[in-house]
């Protein structure tokens, strides 16, 4: 039997064999792959790009203390981007599942419509989740558009629910029980880090520093976007770092929101800021992706 | 000569409740005449048709020339531009003409320039695009086309897919590549596991599942024969433990969350569910244990939801829904429920109307329905019933969202129903105050459906509100057009019956029913049609006379004969349809169609003498008022109607 590790091995040699780059994880909070600068902006515009990654994603909200075998704060996404998607996506999608073990002909697969929608983003695909044996192991979308910009290609996402997936493999009741690596479980690795965080996500997080601290993050991702037009060198302005307060601004908000903290007439509101920050860096990164092109030209 | 057709679109699984849709658009593929037969599994739409003529016949055309008067080299240079001989020109009257023939069409060129544009002219509720974002939408990629007549390939490109003779099979079951002809197209798709037939996969369901004792629904067997291409069913267990929670909430986790049967004993739920998959067999149980541990960890979290739901009793939680958003200018739900908790008492609900009113949004703040939506008003009851509330408060509440469709029944207890009652009505007047009217496909707080609620339950509870004290203005007009195509469409009256009896006021919808009934009972008779001709009659010559009524009809004015005649059966009518049933009141009336014909045959209303007139208009003035109180007949269409 494959530990967590070993699957996780095969995932990424299957897909860098399939000519994706593997990427590291992305070192700002995120709470889905698909938020990591090499999905939302690599979507955009019309150059080919394949990546893969493993995207620990942090949601407060979900945080159980470790206590519920399949809920948890923290879960690891294995993200693969396809720009563009190729004909056989499908295909290479069931191959990866055999690459880890699964025979196929003794599974039950199924593919569910499920569209996908990050309001936050201004992003939206059309899609499936996929169901094995009546478990959805991954989410497949086609991206349609990205920061409210429509986009040239439609690259395939897909987004493997890791902990799932390996609790599936090792036929394990709790996430907790998966065998990480020979003699570690995945209790031995990270519920120090679920329970230690759902204290801080629950109860004691200050509120009012994290409001300030999400004030400051939009200013300060505001400010940077202002700059650009007059900024001289368009192709060395740092998009990627207004970007970055927009991560910091997203994971802020639902952090507050597992504290209860955002009313629900608030809410709405907040969500606004953030995607208009979102849709502010995605039109630059165009911008500046169209201006680097034309000067390669 | 005439051939075969096959069209097989070939795609990524396309959501199978917009596959009958797409089913019916292509049931009416322009063929050359030839009727297309249709069929589809989540991966394939497939059109096929006998007698395609293989091309369309040669026609003539006439091309009309000079005038012969012009002369021969007029004639030539006619001919010379038709690119024909002059002699074959013939005369007709005083003019040239030449019959030039054309030559008909193959059927495989006009199919491949139509074909493309009619298989991405398919309307879908959502498309996407695959290639560019300038490239074609559909409903989801098409991967592979299959497009034959007789023998040959229709040639044709989609999305740089190019159609032939290929197609694919199941894709576990089946080879990726299998060349067909359109005898061979079913039987191989079947040899490598496709089940064509949605007829035969829907059999194939609902026999399997029913010999493994599950409870069939039509709705989710119509799910499952469009997201298999090889259906199998198989039946799994879980522990009975689980059978400690409710059955509603068991039921909702397996089939609308599992896609399950759920499987009855003659205690009710029985420990087991039945699955179905799309592939052939489950050789080595790994599919009944995968699904096993899925419905457990499901069940699992509904018990933690059970628990941690009833630390908190529901009365404790009405004021946490002031918390919750109901509409952004609307406000709460708090808001909401102490609107309704209101109007239940305006609408004369007992005390337990009143509590259940007040509890009946609790649980939305519950973990259950948070989790599973669907539940919300079914939580709120069973949480009421372990947590003591009298039975008809716990009732009411669970039944407070009912009906949901035209189809689902009204509330059964009558505090149900006033809650109901109050629930919709406070949402459609919440949302018409600040101008959230449904208009067009676009109607996002689902008014028409509380509407038609409201409808169905006012009728079918007989309840009686009168419509213009529940609603005004521009709701009162949205309840009359639901409560119009309330009796059309689900009662099944006609429409003009329908108006009829509306344009006579709407006071109780109890009223308007027996009214309706009255008038469809009385309809066939055979005096009742010529009397509303003649009602229409009335009506017409009342308003080009712009008749309006000043003074009371003099008897002294009346002629003797028809027109006496027909004042005394009126009268005696009057007298004796005063509070008897509608039914035995248009009876009578209608018995009045010999005295109202007579009248029109020998009396001139447009009489000379303007104090004659004017009584004359009166009489009928009153005739026709005094009988709109149950229809007003005018709107009755007779076959005279029809012809003009």
């Amino acid at each position: 039997m494959d530990t967590y590790q070993d699957t996780v091995f095969k995932l990424k040699r299957y897909w860098a064999d399939r000519g994706a780059i593997i990427q590291e994880p992305y070192d700002v909070e995120v709470g889905a792959g698909t938020m990591c600068p090499e999905t939302f902006l690599r979507v955009l515009g019309p150059k080919p790009y394949r990546v893969a990654y493993v995207q620990p994603s942090r949601r407060p909200a979900d945080g159980r203390y470790g206590e519920n075998p399949n809920r948890l704060y923290k879960h690891q996404q294995l993200q693969v981007i396809l720009k563009p998607t190729p004909d056989d996506v499908i295909e290479q999608y069931l191959g990866s599942l055999k690459a880890i073990g699964i025979d196929l002909s003794k599974h039950d697969i199924k593919f569910e419509e499920d569209n996908w929608e990050s309001p936050t983003l201004g992003a939206w695909g059309i899609g499936w989740q996929v169901m094995l044996d009546g478990l959805e192991i991954t989410q497949f979308t086609y991206f349609q558009q990205c920061g409210g910009i429509d986009l040239d290609l439609a690259p395939a996402e897909l987004t493997y629910g890791l902990e799932r997936l390996c609790a599936f493999l090792q036929n394990v009741e709790s996430v907790f029980d998966i065998e990480w690596a020979p003699g570690f479980k995945y209790r031995d690795v990270r519920l120090t880090d679920e329970v230690q965080f759902s204290v801080y996500n629950f109860e004691t997080a200050n509120v009012e520093r994290l409001w300030r601290l999400l004030a400051e993050h939009e200013a300060e991702c505001k400010d940077l976007l202002k700059q650009y037009e007059k900024y001289p060198e368009k192709g060395r302005f740092p998009v990627l770092a207004a970007y970055d307060q927009v991560l910091k601004c997203s994971h802020l908000f639902n952090l507050l929101d597992a504290r209860g903290a955002i009313s629900v007439t608030e809410r709405v509101g907040v969500i606004k800021r953030v995607r208009d920050l979102a849709v502010g860096v995605a039109k630059l990164w165009a911008d500046q992706q169209s201006e680097s092109e034309g000067a390669a030209a | 000569m005439s051939l075969d057709f096959l069209l097989e679109i070939g795609t990524e699984e396309i959501p199978h409740w917009m596959i009958p849709g797409a089913l019916e658009q292509l049931r009416k593929l322009d063929l050359l005449g030839a009727t297309p037969e249709v069929e589809a599994t989540p991966r394939r739409l497939v059109v096929r048709a006998t007698g395609v003529p293989d091309r369309t016949p040669d026609t003539e055309q006439v091309v009309k020339g000079p005038p012969i008067s012009a002369g021969d080299k007029a004639a030539e240079g006619f001919a010379r531009k038709q690119g024909a001989d002059a002699s074959a020109l013939r005369k007709s009257g005083n003019y040239y003409e030449l019959v030039k023939k054309v030559s008909g069409r193959a059927a495989r060129d006009i199919l491949a320039e139509s074909l493309p544009a009619a298989i991405l002219g398919i309307q879908w509720p959502k498309t996407m695009f695959w290639t560019t974002r300038d490239g074609p939408r559909f409903i989801r990629p098409i991967r592979w086309l299959v497009a034959l007549l007789g023998e040959q390939v229709i040639p044709f490109e989609i999305a740089g897919v190019k159609s032939g003779n290929v197609t694919r099979g199941h894709r576990q079951l089946g080879a990726s590549a299998i060349p067909v002809t359109i005898a061979s197209y079913e039987s191989e798709l079947r040899k490598n596991g496709v089940i064509l037939a949605a007829h035969e996969r829907r059999h194939k369901i609902e026999k399997e599942a029913a010999d493994l004792g599950a409870k069939l629904d039509g709705d989710l067997v119509e799910t499952l024969t469009y997201i298999t291409e090889f259906p199998t069913a198989i039946k799994g267990d879980f522990d009975p433990a689980y059978l400690a929670l409710p059955a509603e909430v068991l039921t909702t986790v397996m089939r609308h969350h599992q896609k399950y049967f759920s499987v009855e004993d003659g205690a009710g739920l029985a420990p087991h569910f039945v699955a179905v998959m799309n592939t052939s067999g489950d050789p080595d149980g790994l599919v009944k244990h995968g699904n096993e541990r899925v419905l457990r960890a499901r069940f699992n979290d509904a018990r933690f939801f059970w628990d941690v739901d009833q630390s908190k009793k529901l009365a404790d939680r009405v004021d946490d829904l002031a918390h919750v958003t109901f509409q952004a200018k609307l406000g709460s739900y708090k808001e909401k429920t102490d609107r309704v908790v209101a109007l239940v008492k305006e609408l004369g609900g007992n005390a337990h109307a009143q509590r259940a009113a007040l509890l009946s949004k609790c649980d939305l703040t519950t973990e259950m329905v948070k989790e599973f939506t669907d539940l919300q008003g079914v939580v709120g009851g069973l949480y009421a019933k372990v947590q003591g509330e009298p039975e008809p408060v716990w009732r009411a509440i669970y039944e407070h969202y009912q009906p949901l469709s035209m189809e689902d029944s009204i509330p059964a207890t009558p505090e149900g129903q006033i809650v109901a009652l109050a629930d919709k009505l406070d949402t459609l007047r919440s949302c018409f105050s600040i101008g959230l009217v449904p208009s067009g496909s676009k109607d996002p707080f689902a008014l028409r459906r509380a509407a038609q609620g409201v409808v169905k339950i006012l009728v079918e509870a007989k309840l009686d509100y009168k419509l213009g004290w529940l609603a005004q203005d521009g709701l009162y007009e949205f309840l009359i057009e639901r409560i119009q195509h309330y009796f059309r469409e689900i009662r099944g009256f006609k429409y003009d019956e329908v108006n009829a009896v509306m344009a006579s006021g709407c006071g109780t919808l109890a009223d308007v029913e027996a009214r309706l009934t009255a008038l469809a009972a009385v309809r066939p008779t055979e005096n009742f049609e010529p009397l509303a001709a003649s009602f229409k009659r009335i009506r017409n010559i009342l308003k080009q006379a712009e008749f309006q009524p000043s003074q009371p009809l003099d008897p002294a004015l009346l002629e003797t004969g028809p027109e006496r005649d027909l004042h005394s059966a009126f009268e005696k009518v009057r007298a004796a349809t005063d509070g008897s049933p509608y039914l035995d009141a248009l009876g009578s009336v209608a018995s009045l169609r010999p005295r109202v014909d007579l009248f029109f045959d020998k009396i001139l209303v447009n009489a000379p003498d303007a104090r004659i007139r004017t009584n004359r208009l009166t009489l009928l003035h009153q005739l026709l008022t005094e009988f709109s109180t149950i229809a007003d007949f005018s709107e009755i269409v007779t076959s005279g109607d029809q012809k003009s």
